[in-house]
């Protein structure tokens, strides 16, 4: 029988503020275990919570760039659940009034594009973190990520397959990394994806039982687990069994999902509204302030790449993966560099030695201005594009600008005809029988020869001058 | 209006975590179903024209800045806990979900 799959995804992102959701503790990630704490995010008695206003700004922001409708008036909740995790006994989120709601994210897989429906997006405080390094029967609780502002972003049932979800993860990341709104770091837990999978012959209306996967630490790997559900799903359906509706981890090292045991109490929240947190009224003035400030999306980014720069999609895509990438390839062209120049060696060269030194394009040691300033010796002649990647190299390790460094090491390619033609004198000389070779027909011998005058130039030969001074040469009696 | 029912007590004391023995259960069933019953006393009342109320308090929009101050040292922190090794607080180890 032939199968559709019908996934929903559930994001938690954390977002980047410099204080907590309802306190004034840092939200560092790497501080020494229950450092960042407080008696707000202990949960201790008679404490009073107050909501951090840039966690509004922030949500409503992520909502627009979701074309979600934003709640004019919008409260926090209590999720009332036992787990070590939560101090108070309860969570605080929002329940049926969350701030973001009905918005949708286009995505792109093969070329086509398909709307995904927002259903919500709402805020909530992160638990605390549970160790299992203790020993002895024993787990250990760190209250450092307790109560750092938490978006929690759920999709309609409408994406259909592995690569949906990944396209899906993949533009939100970029939507949220955009706007500031998260480091989205999926290995340190600022973002997590949680996917609900079920399976149901293709035209079925109704829905089949859904497993839910949790706890992947990275994208591919949610992706890949998805994949995997989907086809247990089907083969245990095609050989009559029957899907348990569960809990599922991802095991990356086997490549399989496994059945996860489940919180002993019932999923029965009890939610009721927050008595200790006012009611959040964003009137329209303040959904305008934001939508002002909102920066250029990716998608929108993508397109202007193309029309604007001549770009290919597959080029403007990539280069508009980052925000901090897409700012340095329009700085590196408002800096006079031809566009489609400044592509290639910003997706080459510049990303091969980011790679390699681990860095981050925000730390590039060589500015839009310098890598603009190296592509224009290129233009005008001064040196040739191979010489240009041990420029930019040198540039890299130095943060010299490639003027300096070409006037340093005297790489000045040599454009001076009759310069050239006494180097290549001297190489025919010297290779009696290959020139002998190539004027009785065999012209593959004369990449033998521009390599020669390459070499006794150490690379700095004008190479269209060589190749056209050579010729001439060898075609003379 | 439903009646409180003994099985009604034991599952919102399982939600609760709490141990509660027959003649408990017994008073409990009896004194919940009174206070719902003096709850429902309300459905009484013609309520077409006030509107909902959607929260206990009447204030609106109270935020402080993200500006992060200073936490409590973490002796302190944890001087109250049952349990601690002076890093963590320490819980009986939790089997199903957590993370390592
Ligand atoms: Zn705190």
């Amino acid at each position: 029988m032939a199968y559709e799959a019908v996934i929903g995804m559930e994001v938690h992102v954390e977002i980047n503020t410099r204080s907590k959701v309802f306190c004034a503790c840092s939200t560092a990630f790497d501080a020494p275990p229950n450092t960042n704490v407080c008696p707000v995010c202990l949960g201790m008695p008679g404490v009073l919570p107050v909501l951090n206003r840039e966690m509004v700004n922030k949500t409503v922001a992520v909502g627009l760039a979701l074309n979600c409708r934003i709640s004019r008036w919008s409260k926090m909740d209590r999720k009332n659940y036992f787990y070590p995790d939560l101090a108070k006994n309860y969570q605080i989120s929002q329940y049926d009034l969350p701030l973001c709601q009905e918005g949708f994210l286009d995505i792109e897989v093969d070329g086509a594009t398909r709307r995904i429906g927002i259903t919500r997006a709402h805020m909530e405080e992160d638990t605390a973190r549970n160790t299992h390094s203790i020993g002895g029967g024993q787990s250990g609780v760190d209250f450092n990520r307790a109560g750092v502002p938490l978006l929690e972003i759920v999709t309609e049932p409408d994406l259909r397959s592995a690569d949906e979800v990944y396209a899906y993860l993949t533009m939100l990341k970029q939507i949220l990394e955009y706007l500031d709104a998260s480091d989205c770091n999926i290995e340190e837990g600022s973002l997590r994806a949680e996917a609900n999978v079920s399976v149901r012959p293709v035209g079925a209306q109704t829905l089949g039982v859904k497993t839910e996967i949790k706890n992947v630490a990275s994208l591919h790997g949610v992706t890949k687990a998805v994949e995997y559900e989907i086809a247990r799903h089907v083969r245990v359906l095609d050989e009559g069994g029957t899907i348990t509706q569960e809990t599922r981890g991802w095991d990356a090292d086997r490549g399989l999902t496994f059945s996860q045991r489940q919180k002993e109490s019932a999923h029965d929240y009890h939610y009721f509204p927050e008595p200790d947190l006012a009611p959040i009224v964003v009137d329209e003035a303040w959904e305008q302030r934001i939508r002002e400030g909102l920066p250029e999306l990716p998608a929108a980014r993508r397109s202007r790449f193309s029309d604007q720069y001549g770009l290919s999609t597959y080029d403007a895509a990539i280069l508009t993966a980052t925000r901090a990438m897409a700012d340095y390839f329009e700085a590196t062209a408002a800096c006079g560099a031809d566009p489609k120049q400044a592509a290639n060696w910003i997706m080459g060269d510049l990303q091969a030695l980011l790679t390699l030194s681990a860095m981050d394009i925000r730390a590039c040691p060589v500015q839009p201005d310098a890598l603009a300033g190296m592509i224009a010796l290129i233009d005008d002649g001064t040196i040739s594009g191979k010489i240009g990647k041990d420029v930019l190299g040198e540039m890299f390790a130095t943060g010299k600008t490639a003027r300096a460094i070409v006037e340093a090491k005297g790489l000045t390619q040599i454009s001076d005809a009759d310069a050239l033609r006494a180097v290549i004198l001297e190489v025919i000389e010297k290779n009696p029988a290959q020139v002998e070779q190539y004027r009785s027909g065999k012209e593959k011998v004369l990449g033998f020869l521009v390599g020669q005058v390459m070499r006794a130039t150490q690379g700095k030969a004008n190479p269209r001058l060589l190749n056209d001074v050579l010729l001439a040469e060898l075609r003379k009696p | 209006m439903s009646q409180i029912t003994v099985e009604d007590v034991e599952y919102i004391a399982g939600l609760a975590q709490l141990e509660v023995d027959a003649a408990t259960k017994a008073r409990l069933t009896e004194e919940l179903g009174k206070i719902l019953g003096y709850v429902a006393k309300l459905n009484e009342l013609d309520t077409r024209d006030v509107p909902p109320m959607m929260h206990a308090l009447e204030m609106r929009n109270v935020f402080r800045e993200d500006e992060a101050g200073p936490s409590l040292p973490r002796d302190l922190a944890l001087r109250a806990a049952p349990s601690h090794d002076g890093q963590y607080f320490i819980v009986p180890r939790i089997l199903d979900t957590d993370e390592v």
